[in-house]
């Protein structure tokens, strides 16, 4: 019986080393306008491979700064794909790793209700105080809003009133807190289980602005890592998928 | 060197560092006299609202005066009835925000100065029949002169140097919010390093030019009991 103990208890002790060699850390940084749909799938990834995901959440351009720099990321989910191409071109990233995870959506947005209706009325006759987007220079949801207006002639129009957030998750809260009455915000920040979550806005059709396909890539650092790897496989998983999709935006 | 967009950040960096020194002159002046001279229980509490800024973080003030500054918020509402809209994404938006971050280093400087004066040349001039306000702009200021320009020049630095907050209420208009810290940051994101490098470097020898003349300037006065 002692002997029977004793086995068990070194069973379950190596079952738990084994388990404790198996999980590993993995650290992701993450474009702003993915941060709310990648924490649910981080969570479900956890519980179901045991790996740990540290997550760093910024705009495109300051990760890609960081990487050259030899920031200890493993994964980058850019809200683009010119950065992990360059980076690829650099030989940072694992050749072959990158891939599209999620093709982003904009919508026009305002924290009021009732005040974006489907024929961009107030946008059309300027009755809004700013427009809200993000820096076009710096952030691919910036550059496709541009995009948006010239294709509805509202570009010179509107310039005037434009208020540029550093990145996508500025550009909301300048329209959060009501300081914009209007924004070009990423969908996945305003919308909720399929529905937009507060005040009014719709959808922009896909046709007015280049798709926003962002892509992601493993680090030249992360090689061998089975953690970063499998993180990069389940963002393909139909289950990664169906949460993308709740948040707007579309996959492939 | 400079481009256009750079050069109209300058210009409206410097204006709103004058602005705002000038304006915190104007506020500091009376709050450091009464934190200087008071024995009320208040000092303690009103010493610390004005040194806030320098252990919060830029974002936290800017956090707060966005919502603040918003239709909802107390600023909002008070400029709303005013008529003048809401402050984000304004030049005098900026200007306020500045005003409640550069204040205790404007303030500081000039109640030491003011502590350092003692009661003596007062109770000198009151007995020479000065009345208060004479005291005041007779006496008080021109003998502490030294802690008025150190106010002065670090309130403009530190005006010059904002930039989180500037950030977080400003929206990055051209020639309205965009000042240089922010152009740089722009440049710096945009992967624009020769740029960056022009404009922060010039930032660099700027503020290193005005501390060294301050620092230049207080070994002179030591003796106005400036530190």
């Amino acid at each position: 019986m002692h002997l029977l103990n004793h086995l068990l208890v070194t069973a379950l002790f190596s079952l738990l080393l084994f388990n404790h060699v198996r999980a590993e850390e993995v650290h992701a940084a993450v474009a702003s306008n993915f941060t709310a749909p990648m924490k649910q799938i981080v969570e479900q990834f956890e519980q179901s491979s045991g790996h740990d995901v540290t997550l760093s959440f910024g705009s495109s351009g300051k990760i890609f700064a960081q990487i050259q720099n030899g920031a200890p990321f493993q994964v980058f989910l850019s809200a683009d794909q010119q950065k992990p191409e360059a980076l690829e071109k650099n030989g940072l990233t694992v050749p072959g790793s990158r891939f599209t995870y999620a093709v982003g959506s904009l919508a026009l947005w305002s924290a009021r209700s009732d005040f974006v209706d489907d024929d961009y009325t107030r946008l059309k006759q300027g009755e809004f105080n700013k427009l809200a987007l993000a820096n076009p220079k710096l952030a691919p949801y910036g550059a496709a809003a541009v995009e948006v207006l010239s294709a509805l002639k509202l570009r010179e129009a509107t310039q005037p009133k434009w208020v540029m957030g550093e990145n996508i998750a500025q550009t909301y809260q300048f329209v959060d807190s009501g300081n914009a009455d209007l924004g070009l915000v990423a969908l996945s920040q305003i919308m909720h289980n399929g529905k937009i979550k507060k005040g009014s806005g719709r959808i922009i059709p896909g046709e007015l602005h280049n798709p926003i396909r962002q892509d992601a890539v493993l680090l030249s650092n992360a090689q061998d890592r089975k953690g970063a790897q499998a993180l990069l496989a389940y963002l393909r998983s139909d289950k990664a998928h169906a949460i993308m999709r709740a948040f707007g935006y579309t996959t492939e | 060197m400079f481009s256009e967009a750079d050069l109209a950040a300058i210009w409206l960096t410097l204006k709103l560092a004058t602005t705002v020194t000038i304006l915190l002159l104007i506020i500091g002046t009376p709050i450091a006299w009464w934190l200087a001279r008071t024995g009320s229980w208040l000092k303690g509490p009103v010493g610390a609202v004005v040194a806030l800024p320098l252990i919060l973080p830029p974002t936290v003030l800017g956090f707060y005066l966005l919502l603040a500054m918003g239709p909802d918020g107390f600023i909002g509402q008070l400029t709303r009835q005013l008529g003048i809209g809401t402050l984000a994404f304004t030049f005098q938006g900026l200007v306020l925000a500045s005003v409640f971050y550069s204040l205790p280093f404007v303030v500081q400087p000039i109640q030491n100065a003011m502590q350092a004066l003692g009661e003596r040349p007062l109770e000198v001039a009151a007995t020479l029949r000065a009345g208060p306000v004479d005291r005041f702009f007779t006496v008080v200021v021109p003998m502490a002169r030294p802690g008025f320009i150190t106010a002065s020049v670090l309130g403009f630095a530190h005006t010059v140097g904002e930039f989180g907050v500037v950030l977080m209420i400003g929206g990055n208009i051209p020639g309205e919010t965009r000042v240089v810290s922010v152009q740089i940051y722009d440049h710096v994101e945009a992967l624009e390093y020769a740029q960056a490098h022009v404009l922060a470097g010039s930032m660099m020898v700027f503020s290193f030019l005005m501390l060294l003349g301050l620092y230049g300037f207080q070994k002179k006065h030591f003796f106005a009991g400036i530190r």
